[in-house]
């Protein structure tokens, strides 16, 4: 199983798509079935990227060599909560967020289509405030006798910021059914991992807080799975929060704003192109003869005529209604705020419905 | 090239400009904020500078904001003059216990024996579909807690000249640069100046009607002002410059004269600056010279939203203020 708090990435499959590891006890079907996520959230986020270019939506977080993050989500129970970052659609998919509704939060929509029932919530841009909502719902949890688990996730750059800390000694002191991930990608916008902490490993913060952590590896599926599975068993059984450290790579730019190429070497960018979490499960797939390369083909026309159907249905949804964002201030709006809305869409010339 | 050797330049250039000659002539000002090296910062403001001053006085920091400010506090009472910048304004939030109860009161507590020479660049406002997170106006917070000064240029000129004073200021000062005034230009002098805090400046003289203004509704200002003169409206734009210390006597002088007056700014209405003037004019001699109402226009109560038409409409744009303006024109007429 799993090290914790030691030096070693926990892999199951290595970076030569070599078999190291005890592969997670699943049916051939859920194995495949991650790949198809996988391959989704590269499609999706490849396409994110091109609409924006295209002007068709806004700023995007591209997600490209963090596909295996859906490791994150995959273990995880309808009663569990999950709270990331903006670079974690891909783990909402899988908890039951629909490729419509990410889509219509870039665009500038209430989503109508965000079920409540999956449990997330909305993705946080303030770095790590989620971690500490994580605490808190996972607290909450505890104190009603339920046995769910409250995931939350940032980036190593968010690493850095008080709450972050101040979350995992919450974790510790409460004994909370949590499970703090992240996703160490090596950058935080301009600023490399070492720049941000003196430490080696943000997983040797775990121990400090009195908090179990992982190191794994953040582009094996197989080996992120079996980690969460773990802390999230763990968890339930009343025996408190984890910290797990991904070590992943940001393969794309920052954000559709931004051009890695001032700051960062390409050759690491070819090493971990070596390492690409996608081509590696693939690999494994193949050789365990679990998938042949017709049938991966024809996943990956599936995939983008799911992708293509999302955008469309965004594409055809009516001008968001204005007067909503009126009715999100205030449990009930005050008369001042029922004055301002008028004046404003008398202004902007949309009738009060 | 214009007259005595000034250029037209941009007032992101005029503020890097800025910091750069205070940097060339001042060993002890530095810089520290998030991505400011190599990357230039989140807006560029200080792309290039890390080649020229290195990474000891360009300084990259993890991601604590609250650390960042705590950090230049500490430093600043050493006797250095640090200049932070924060990557969006709305990230202060982060730092507010060491901005608030540390910076801005340490030179009390210490009974005088301190004092905070700290800068704090702040890109702020909306405009840029950066959505409720990261488009907020934050002064009014900052002009409600005593020892600290609050400094927010419209012009590239304004923006060196008080950058420069704000940085040989023996108090934490918050510069706030509005993004979207980071792409105008304006005629800057190459030299080093310096404008003094605490000095509004008449950006337009006019006789019917007095627009107090700062940040990025001064431009907007002066382009209603453009349009209303066709109509034969006559208006005087009192740019703040500085909002804290607030150059009270130069407002007063206004709208004594002109007898009616438009207070403009982007942050929300309640609570925001724009009651604090209407309260200075009002208790003034310039209310015995009113001829209407003191107008206010502000920003909705309301997060900045996401949605562009929205967004848009959320904070006064030229439009707003030319209807508001005409209206008060006629006031009490
Ligand atoms: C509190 C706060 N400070 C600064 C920012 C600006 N910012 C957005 S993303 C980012 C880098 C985050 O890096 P990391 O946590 O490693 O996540 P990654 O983007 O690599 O997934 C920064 C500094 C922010 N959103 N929130
Ligand atoms: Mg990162």
């Amino acid at each position: 199983m799993p090290y914790l708090l030691t030096e070693e990435v926990y892999q199951v499959v290595n970076h030569d798509g070599k078999v190291v590891g005890q592969a997670p006890d699943l049916p051939g079907e859920d194995l495949i079935g991650l790949y198809r996520w996988m391959v989704l959230g590269r499609e999706f986020s490849d396409r994110m990227l091109a609409l924006q270019r295209q002007g068709r939506t806004g700023t995007f977080a591209p997600l490209r060599g963090q596909e295996a993050s859906i490791g994150i989500a995959a273990p995880l129970q309808q009663e569990d909560w999950l709270m990331g970052s903006y670079r974690e659609i891909l783990a909402y998919f899988v908890k039951g967020v629909p490729l419509l509704s990410i889509m219509e939060d870039y665009s500038g929509y209430i989503s109508a289509n965000y079920p409540a029932e999956v449990r997330c919530l909305p993705m946080q841009i303030v770095l790590a405030t989620q971690i500490l909502h994580g605490v808190g719902l996972a607290m909450a949890m505890k104190y009603d006798g339920k046995p769910s688990v409250a995931v939350t996730v940032c980036g190593d750059g968010a690493s850095s910021e008080g709450d972050f800390n101040e979350a995992l000694n919450f974790a510790g002191v409460y004994k909370a059914p949590a499970i703090i991930v992240v996703q160490n990608n090596g950058w935080a916008i301009s600023t490399p991992r070492h720049k941000q902490s003196a430490t080696e490993r943000i997983a040797h913060r775990g121990p400090g807080f009195g908090v179990p952590a992982y190191l794994v590896d953040g582009n094996d599926v197989l080996a992120v799975y079996k980690v969460m599975a773990e802390c999230a068993a763990r968890a339930r059984a009343g025996n408190g929060p984890s910290l797990v450290e991904m070590i992943t790579y940001r393969m794309g730019p920052h954000t559709t704003a931004d051009d890695p190429r001032k700051y960062r070497p390409d050759e690491e960018l070819e090493i971990w192109q070596q390492r690409d979490p996608l081509a590696r499960y693939r690999r494994f797939l193949l050789d365990a003869d679990m998938m042949t390369d017709v049938e991966d083909e024809q996943l990956h026309e599936d995939v983008v005529a799911e992708i293509q159907a999302a955008v469309e249905a965004m594409e055809s949804l009516p001008p968001p209604d204005l007067n909503q964002h009126f009715d999100c201030i205030f449990a009930e709006p005050t008369p001042q705020l029922e004055q301002q809305r008028t004046e404003m869409l008398a202004e902007i010339g949309y009738a009060k419905s | 090239m214009t007259q005595n050797g000034n250029r037209e330049i941009t007032y992101l250039e005029a503020v890097r400009e800025g910091l750069i000659l205070e940097m060339r002539q001042d060993p002890e000002v530095f810089l520290l904020g998030e991505d400011i090296g190599i990357y230039g910062g989140a807006f560029g403001v200080t792309r290039g500078m890390l080649e020229e001053f290195g990474p000891e006085r360009i300084r990259d920091t993890p991601i604590s904001e609250a650390a960042i400010a705590g950090a230049a506090t500490g430093a600043a009472l050493m006797g250095m003059r640090p200049i932070m910048e924060i990557m969006f304004m709305d990230f202060l939030t982060i730092s507010m216990n060491q901005l608030v109860n540390q910076a801005a009161k340490i030179r009390f507590m210490f009974g005088g024996k301190a004092s905070i020479p700290m800068v704090v660049r702040a890109p702020a406002g909306s405009g840029t579909g950066a959505a409720a997170q990261h488009s907020q106006s934050l002064e009014a917070w900052f002009i409600h807690t005593p020892g600290i000064k609050v400094v927010a240029p419209a012009t590239a000129a304004d923006a060196k000249g008080l950058l420069i004073s704000a940085i040989r200021d023996n108090n934490p000062v918050i510069f706030m640069e509005h993004k979207l005034l980071y792409r105008t230009k304006g005629d800057v002098a190459e030299e080093l100046y310096a404008i003094p805090l605490g000095k509004a400046d008449v950006k337009r003289e006019g006789s019917d009607l007095t627009i107090v203004a700062y940040s990025i509704m001064v431009p907007r200002a002066l382009e209603a002002a453009e349009q209303l003169a066709e109509e034969g409206i006559n208006i005087e734009v009192v740019d703040l410059r500085t909002l804290k210390p607030l150059d009270e006597k130069t407002i007063i002088r206004s709208v004594s004269k002109t007898g009616r007056v438009l207070i403009a700014h982007e942050a929300p209405r309640t609570g925001g600056f724009g009651g604090e003037l209407a309260a200075v004019i009002a208790g003034s001699e310039a209310f015995d010279y009113l001829d209407a109402p003191i107008r206010r226009l502000a920003g909705r109560d309301i997060p900045i939203p996401y949605n562009r038409t929205l967004e848009r409409s959320t904070v006064p744009q030229v439009e707003d203020i030319v209807a508001a303006a005409r209206t008060l024109a006629q006031e009490g007429r």
